[in-house]
């Protein structure tokens, strides 16, 4: 049995624009994490706050959050690989408790990206490349993705209309979560007529830009026993970089990042992609979540639209993904949303997933990239 | 002189690689080897982490490469914005080089396919700024 467990895990509700600062918004997740649990911010060891830097002013974020939730005089640090910090963060955590250092962690990830306009939040975002030689082009997120997606259709005849359909899944499902920033239900129409942001992306293929917070709280195996009667082991941990740039990217199918960090996870697990009953995966934009199909083993390369097609990912299909509306319907703080997936997973596995339970999830996956397909990150959860 | 006046929006100035932006002023888009390895870089590299030399050499990048992917880009983040639409594609060369570039305007959006031959070449912008583009080849 694996000796490092997840004892509890909250979020914030996600929204286009929080209206507080990140002290205060990384307390609403801190705060639904610890509610109902019986310890104190004493019993915390250790906290890893998870973010990325540029989009408020706030240097070193961990102190402020550390301090604003009474946990000093106790270690805090930082730790980032953009939109997949707080599983890097949760990799952290699992090293630090199953190293003996510490019987208790908290990881908070969280991200305010309201007190800057979409344009600029993009113009950081383009920085999360080579600034020398390719943020000097005008590369963006949505672009380095659109660049997959292009060369998922030209090699296997990935249209426009298979991205749309993961949208149509996620917004279905994003509407049944109280979270979730965007909770309508999008058609297919309504997907394929948005404006074009980057050719063959549209607005509905796209995350949209958001204010949240994640808590995670890690616990040795047995005091998070002693905390919880149905404690989430963490069985699987996988971690993997390609390079920063486009130019040294060797496939333009998948993220290498991606399979290297399955594999990892998968031999950690001693399972199979098929023993998977409910996965979280990083769908920044609809084509995310078709690589992420086929880079976790769930459909071979050029197979992954099959899924969505016959809907087997659907919370009553053969491997049920984002079942609570993704990044696509959630928003995508980015510092916070690894932790959202991991909650998402862990409610899944306790049977608590009131939205849409996929029944009697046992095994859970959770697959979190940072920027344009760089950091890979994949989290195997069992109860 | 730096990679101040490269591309639209430079973030940064000074690099080891400088020299590139003179040869990029003479016309040439040059990439760096190692003699001792072999390895030849494009970005650019002026050290070896495999040999730990910092003797690379710069050589031309010639001849006709592929499109491997592009995207036309309509939101263009904030310092780009005019820019829009631009599109960034992903040639492939000779000796496994990638690079990153804009489509020259030339190539009108229609006649775009994966594979089509293109060269990439230096490109001076009226605003006095430089970059390297791909031209149908
Ligand atoms: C797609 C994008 C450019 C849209 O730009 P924007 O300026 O934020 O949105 P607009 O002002 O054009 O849209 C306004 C409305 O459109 C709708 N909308 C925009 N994006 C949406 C989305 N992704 N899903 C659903 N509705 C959306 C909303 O109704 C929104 O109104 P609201 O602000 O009141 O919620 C922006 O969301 C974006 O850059 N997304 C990608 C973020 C990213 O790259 N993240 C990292 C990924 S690894
Ligand atoms: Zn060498």
């Amino acid at each position: 049995m694996a000796d490092v467990a997840i004892v509890s895990a909250g979020q914030s509700v996600f929204t286009r624009s929080c209206g507080e600062s990140i002290r205060e918004l990384a307390f609403e997740a801190f705060k639904e994490a610890l509610e109902g649990l019986d310890i104190t911010t004493g019993d915390i060891d250790a906290s890893i706050i998870c973010s990325a830097p540029e989009y408020d002013k706030q240097r070193s974020p961990a102190g402020l959050i550390s301090e604003y939730l009474e946990l000093t005089p106790k270690p805090s640090f930082y730790v980032e690989t953009v939109c997949s910090s707080s599983s890097t963060g949760l990799r952290v955590a699992w090293s630090l408790v199953k190293s003996g250092l510490h019987k208790m962690v908290a990881v908070i990830g969280f991200q305010k990206m309201s007190e800057l306009s979409s344009r600029d939040a993009a113009e950081r975002m383009g920085r999360g490349a080579d600034i020398i030689w390719e943020s000097p082009f005008g590369l963006t997120m949505p672009a380095g993705y659109a660049m997959y997606a292009q060369a998922h259709m030209d090699k296997y005849g990935t249209t426009e209309e298979h991205l749309a359909k993961v949208r149509v899944k996620n917004s279905h499902y994003g509407a049944t979560n109280p979270k979730a920033t965007y909770r309508k239900e999008l058609s297919l129409e309504d997907i394929l007529n948005s404006e074009v942001i980057t050719s063959p992306l549209k607005k509905f293929d796209c995350c949209a830009n958001a204010d949240g917070s994640s808590c995670i709280i890690v616990a040795r195996g047995d005091v998070a026993k002693g905390i919880t009667d149905k404690p989430i082991w963490i069985v699987g941990l996988g971690a993997a970089t390609d390079t920063m740039t486009m130019a040294g990217r060797e496939l333009l199918t998948g993220l290498k990042c991606a399979q290297e960090a399955a594999r990892q996870a998968y031999k950690m697990a001693r399972l199979k992609p098929q023993d998977i009953d409910v996965a979280e995966v990083h769908d920044c934009f609809t084509v995310s979540e078709i690589l992420a199909y086929e880079d976790l083993g769930f459909a071979k390369p050029g197979e992954g639209v099959g899924l969505i097609e016959d809907k087997e990912t659907y919370a009553d299909g053969t491997i049920p993904v984002n079942v609570d509306g993704g990044l696509l319907s959630k928003g995508h703080p980015i510092g916070a949303t690894g932790g959202s997936q991991i909650r998402t997973i862990v409610r899944q596995l306790r049977g608590e997933a009131t939205e849409a339970q996929v029944k009697g999830a046992e095994i859970g996956l959770v697959h979190n990239i940072g920027g344009i397909g760089q950091y890979g990150n994949v989290t195997i959860l069992r109860r | 002189m730096g990679f101040e006046n490269f591309g639209t929006v430079s973030f940064t100035a000074e690099a080891k690689v400088a020299d590139f932006i003179t040869y990029l002023e003479q016309g040439k888009v040059m990439a760096t080897r190692c003699p001792k390895c072999g390895v030849s870089y494009f970005p650019p590299k002026a050290d070896c982490p495999s040999c730990l030399s910092g003797e690379v050499e710069w050589f031309e990048v010639k001849g006709k490469g592929k499109l491997a992917t592009y995207t036309i880009v309509n939101y263009g983040p904030s310092g780009f914005e005019d820019d829009a639409p631009y599109i960034l594609a992903l040639g492939e060369f000779e000796g496994g080089i990638q690079i990153l570039a804009r489509l020259s305007k030339d190539i009108a959006p229609n006649d775009i396919k994966a594979g089509m031959s293109l060269v990439v070449s230096s490109v001076k912008r009226p605003d006095g700024r430089i970059a390297y583009e791909f031209k149908k080849g």
